[in-house]
């Protein structure tokens, strides 16, 4: 109760009580448009918009989902989280693909007491310490020690070569926590090599991982410079697999590889359209995406722009009131709500627990080749 | 009344709406809005700083971003508590020297200024010794690698993770306060002696030399001073964003500052206030032009991109028309409002058309 | 490091160098005339490598035509470029064009992010460049033999026109003195547009052959390298044909056998790189083939 209170008051003071009409519910939407990170904003975006249609409204009143771009840049992100909750007005906020845009932006609507959930921004710094940030993915400690697991246990390799982007938070992140995981469970990193967003050459740190044979390369990239690296590694002969994480969830990765991505694992959110055994909303998902972008399949990032609508909505209904302290409470309380990625339930640091995935792509098509349980 | 008590009466009011701005802002702006006006004292302050080692002294500059990094960094450090710093390095753990340093946040800016300045005078030493393009090349790649170090370092600046939960410590009165401060000093610089000496070195450094100015040491402290400005600035936007990584100090950054000086008039104090003000919310204002438009039953959906698309056109259109930016060399002065006082300022007007000419 | 490898990272150091290369010939063209840094540039390099990837390959064109068609399109772009955002400003302070310059480069890049999406497309190689040829322990693909091959002929090439062609003695002469070119009567607007179709028409071939070397476009994909490439033509001394190339080999050869070297540091290779550039500027300011400038009194 007291928790509830003291919520309602920062609400109070922070936006002066106003919430737009009272017939309806502003959702904001802040997420990558333009600029780096464009293509998986837009996929995050369209999934969103596609739970919107599905789900106009709740409590009787129509949600109306506001859209603001952040340019991939954090001081725009800032910007476009306060521009919001100011200007419009929003009950709750969904956003955004990349970690530092969602540190960026959380900690406006934090001040603010406006609850966020994330989409796909998977670094644990998120959500630490937040009391209004919750995400619909779960985070990198996490997805690390899954795909080392899976390279040890079920792949038995025991030599392992790191490939990283020093630029990239999110790249930094899932490599510590691969190459934690792996020693741990007595594996050998044989080699670590960086590169730095906007690199496109990247034959020299390939060669020099060659020269050290590694049985798998560990690849945390975002799957343009990923499919690239793929590209040059085939070209300088390497014989060994490739692992990569869930930024490299993208139809395009197929596209632009070619045969070089042939065999090339990733870990990633339990859902691809070519699950075999889909839940129901995965089904519903799949089958309403295919009917708005004929051309187009879906992906995580779609699925994850959908969960985290999906998952605000729920809070909403639940809370039984519009208010951002309300829903905040709600969401906090989430549990096995059933969304695209699988059964989702908040944990106490406000990050979804859901299963990791495993994906592997094979004659040119991304195969879903089961779940894992992390060991470590 | 003679002009000086006019003008001192003049600026006081001036200051005195500015400062009854400043108290009213708060609780009756949104904090959209709020943001907004603090990120263009912010930009000014850079702008000035940046003003002052390009405009003034004629020393071309694309190191700024760098000196914003280390200014950022420096305070972000000082403020942030060890819990907070424990807490934030998940990578690999922070060098333990860091732990402890825990700071009032003026303590802070000034050490962000500082420190600043220190590398501004460590690179200044060597580089300055370059003329032209070549400078501006060699503190590009200086302010490359301060943001690849950032990036590599990780157990000082937990590398591109960056850092997180800086205190919200520039308000209104910050910003604006730290902005009169730099005003009152770049304005009693340029009067002074020193001022004139800058104006020498820049418009004709051997000649200047021959007048047995020592142009080297001169350009050395405009620099360093330039810096001081650079770290200052860096250090208000990180605790106004609240969070900084070493992506928000790339080349752009830079550009945009040098935008701010050129649109402004490079040389001028005025010119850089306008400058800031200018960008800054053209910036945010051309972002209707990325919302989706409905007229009537017409549905025109929102452009991402175009927002720069237009912006970049109208930068274009300023520089090809206002060639010497808006303000050129000159500042501004409340004889504006004013008729003509027989003579007087008839003479002092043509000299300082004639200084607005080539600036190299 | 065995010999096979440390060949292996020489070809690699070549392939990217010859590129970085050819791309800073288009900056030192334009400096040396204008002493203008031109920063649209690496745009017009992406425009190159977009038109290539539209016509061959959405519109299935037969290649040769592809090229033409691209390197027509890229340099039309410079020419208006200088038309209508450097022209004007002939007689402005040089800050002016520069900020002119980097307005341009917003302009193409978000323009190319509305009319392309930002979404990377990807450039299908054709095979039988890609086909692995084997020395030893080396591995070479016919492309990485190509792409130095044909720079270094275009830079013969160019250096012909500008050293034996009329036009070339034009070019020379507005790089040493502008107005006594224009008093002898040279048309120095005509010659300007010349240099920007020029450095254009290489910025698409190298743009042409990068979108096949590293096979994706997008619309900031001339950011980083029109930035390497300017590096390396201030290393080759700015408005040095030939010191264009140089720099552009040398800049290939740090990036690459820094890390070869130094594999642990591999995060700080651009760090070398600019370290170096500081370095040169400092003890030649003018670069390694640049002519010494006289200070005009």
């Amino acid at each position: 109760m007291r928790k509830l209170l003291t919520g309602m008051m920062i609400c109070l003071l922070a936006a002066g009580a106003s919430y737009g009409a009272d017939d309806v519910i502003k959702i904001g939407f802040f997420n990558c448009l333009t600029g780096q990170n464009a293509f998986g904003g837009q996929l995050e975006l369209e999934g969103a918009e596609l739970a919107h249609a599905e789900i106009p409204e709740v409590l009787g009143k129509k949600i109306e989902l506001i859209v603001v771009d952040n340019k991939s840049d954090k001081v725009e992100a800032a910007n476009a989280v306060t521009r919001l909750i100011d200007r419009d007005k929003v009950n709750a906020i969904i956003g955004t693909y990349g970690s530092s845009l969602a540190i960026a932006g959380g900690e406006v609507a934090e001040t603010a007491g406006i609850p966020v959930m994330g989409t796909s921004c998977t670094n644990p710094l998120v959500t630490l310490h937040k009391r209004f940030y919750f995400r619909a993915c779960f985070i990198d400690p996490f997805q690390g020690s899954g795909a080392a697991t899976y390279a040890i246990r079920s792949l038995g390799f025991k030599k392992a070569a790191i490939l990283t982007d020093v630029a990239n938070d999110y790249s930094v992140g899932l490599s510590s926590f691969f190459k934690q995981a792996f020693s741990k469970l007595g594996g050998q990193v044989v080699s670590e090599m960086r590169y730095q967003s906007g690199d496109q050459d990247f034959t020299a740190q390939l060669t020099e991982i060659i020269s050290k044979k590694p049985d798998i390369v560990f690849l945390p990239a975002y799957f343009s410079e990923g499919a690239i690296i793929l590209k040059q590694a085939k070209e300088l002969g390497a014989t060994f697999r490739f692992m990569g994480g869930d930024a490299m969830d993208n139809p395009e990765v197929v596209t632009l590889g070619g045969e070089a991505v042939e065999g090339f694992m990733h870990t990633t959110f339990a859902y691809d359209p070519s699950m075999k055994d889909m839940n129901p909303v995965a089904q519903n998902f799949t089958e309403k995406w295919k009917k708005a972008h004929p051309n187009k399949d879906p992906n995580v990032n779609a699925a994850l722009g959908y969960d985290a609508y999906i998952l605000i909505a729920d809070a909403i209904r639940r809370a039984g009131s519009a208010d951002p302290a309300h829903i905040r409470d709600a969401l906090e309380q989430t549990k096995d709500v059933p969304t695209v990625t699988g059964i989702t339930t908040m944990n106490a640091t406000h990050d979804a627990e859901k299963e990791l995935g495993i994906v592997e792509i094979r004659n040119g098509k991304k195969l879903f080749i089961g779940t894992i349980k992390p060991e470590v | 009344m003679n002009k000086k008590t006019r003008n001192f009466i003049l600026n006081a009011i001036a200051l005195a709406a500015l400062v009854a701005f400043l108290a009213w802002a708060p609780a009756n702006l949104d904090r959209y809005r709020l943001r907004i006006i603090n990120l263009i004292a912010i930009n000014a302050i850079l702008g000035l700083s940046l003003n002052l080692i390009y405009g003034m002294t004629g020393m071309f500059s694309l190191g700024h971003a760098g000196f914003m990094a280390i200014g950022a960094y420096v305070s972000a450090l000082l403020i942030l508590t060890a819990e907070q710093k424990t807490a934030m390095w998940i990578l690999e753990p922070i060098m333990p020297w860091l732990l402890p340093l825990h700071t009032p946040f003026i303590v802070s800016l000034i050490a962000a200024g500082l420190v600043a300045a220190f590398f501004g005078l460590l690179i200044a030493l060597p580089v300055l010794r370059l003329g032209g393009d070549y400078l501006g090349i060699a503190t590009l790649g200086f302010a490359e690698i301060i943001r690849i170090l950032i990036v590599n370092l990780t157990p000082v600046t937990n590398g591109s993770l960056g850092l997180k939960g800086i205190p919200a410590h520039t308000d209104l009165w910050m910003s604006y306060g730290c902005l009169f401060v730099v005003l009152i000093f770049m304005i009693r610089l340029m009067k002074s002696n020193f001022g004139n000496v800058l104006r020498a070195v820049r418009d004709d450094e051997i000649a200047a030399r021959t007048m047995g100015i020592n142009t080297f040491r001169t350009r050395v402290l405009a620099f360093t001073i330039g810096s001081f400005g650079g770290g200052l600035g860096g250090a208000l936007m990180g605790n106004l964003i609240t969070a900084i990584d070493p992506k928000m100090f790339m080349i752009t950054q830079t550009y945009s500052l040098l935008m701010i000086v050129v649109v402004g008039g490079l040389g001028s104090i005025t010119g850089s206030i306008i400058g800031a003000v200018l960008i800054t919310t053209m910036l945010e204002w051309l972002r209707i032009v990325e919302n989706p438009l409905t007229i009537g039953s017409f549905h025109i959906p929102g452009i991402p991109g175009m927002r720069m698309v237009i912006f970049s056109v109208l930068l274009i259109l300023v520089i090809i028309f206002r060639r010497e930016g808006i303000m050129g060399t000159r500042e501004f002065s409340w004889d504006w409002f004013f008729p003509k006082e027989k003579n007087d300022k008839k003479g002092k007007r043509e000299i300082s058309a004639k200084e607005g000419g080539d600036v190299r | 490091m065995t010999l096979n490898m440390f060949v292996q990272h020489t070809v690699n150091a070549l392939g990217l160098g010859s590129l970085y290369g050819l791309i800073a010939i288009g900056y030192t063209m334009v400096y040396g005339i204008l002493r203008l840094i031109n920063f649209a540039h690496g745009d017009i390099f992406m425009l190159g490598a977009y038109f290539v990837f539209f016509t061959t390959i959405q519109f299935k064109l037969p290649w040769e035509l592809g090229v033409a068609i691209a390197i027509l399109g890229a340099t039309i772009c410079g020419l208006l470029v200088d038309r209508i955002a450097y022209r004007p400003l002939r007689s402005a302070p040089r800050i002016s064009a520069l900020i002119s310059a980097i307005g341009v480069s917003f302009f193409l890049e978000n323009l190319a992010t509305v009319v392309f999406t930002g979404m990377p497309r990807a450039v299908v190689q054709p095979p039988w460049l890609m086909r692995p040829i084997l020395l030893g322990e080396v591995r070479l693909v016919p492309l990485g033999i190509m792409v130095p091959v044909i720079s270094f002929v275009l830079v013969a090439l160019l250096l012909w026109i500008v050293y034996k062609t009329k036009p070339g003695l034009a070019m020379r002469s507005i790089s040493f003195d502008i107005e006594t070119t224009r008093l002898m009567g040279v048309s120095v607007d005509k010659i300007i547009a010349l240099t920007f179709a020029l450095g254009s028409a290489l910025a698409a071939l190298a743009g042409i052959m990068w979108a096949l070397r590293y096979p994706r476009v997008e619309p900031f994909m001339g950011v980083f390298p029109g930035f390497k490439a300017f590096i390396a033509a201030v290393f080759g001394g700015i408005g040095s044909i030939p010191g264009a190339m140089v720099g552009g080999v040398i800049l290939g050869f740090v990036e690459i056998m820094s890390i070869a070297f130094f594999p642990t540091l591999s995060g700080y290779k651009d760090a070398f790189a600019f370290i170096l550039l500081i370095i040169i500027l400092l003890v030649r300011p003018t670069g390694l083939m640049g002519e010494k400038l006289e200070e005009k009194i």
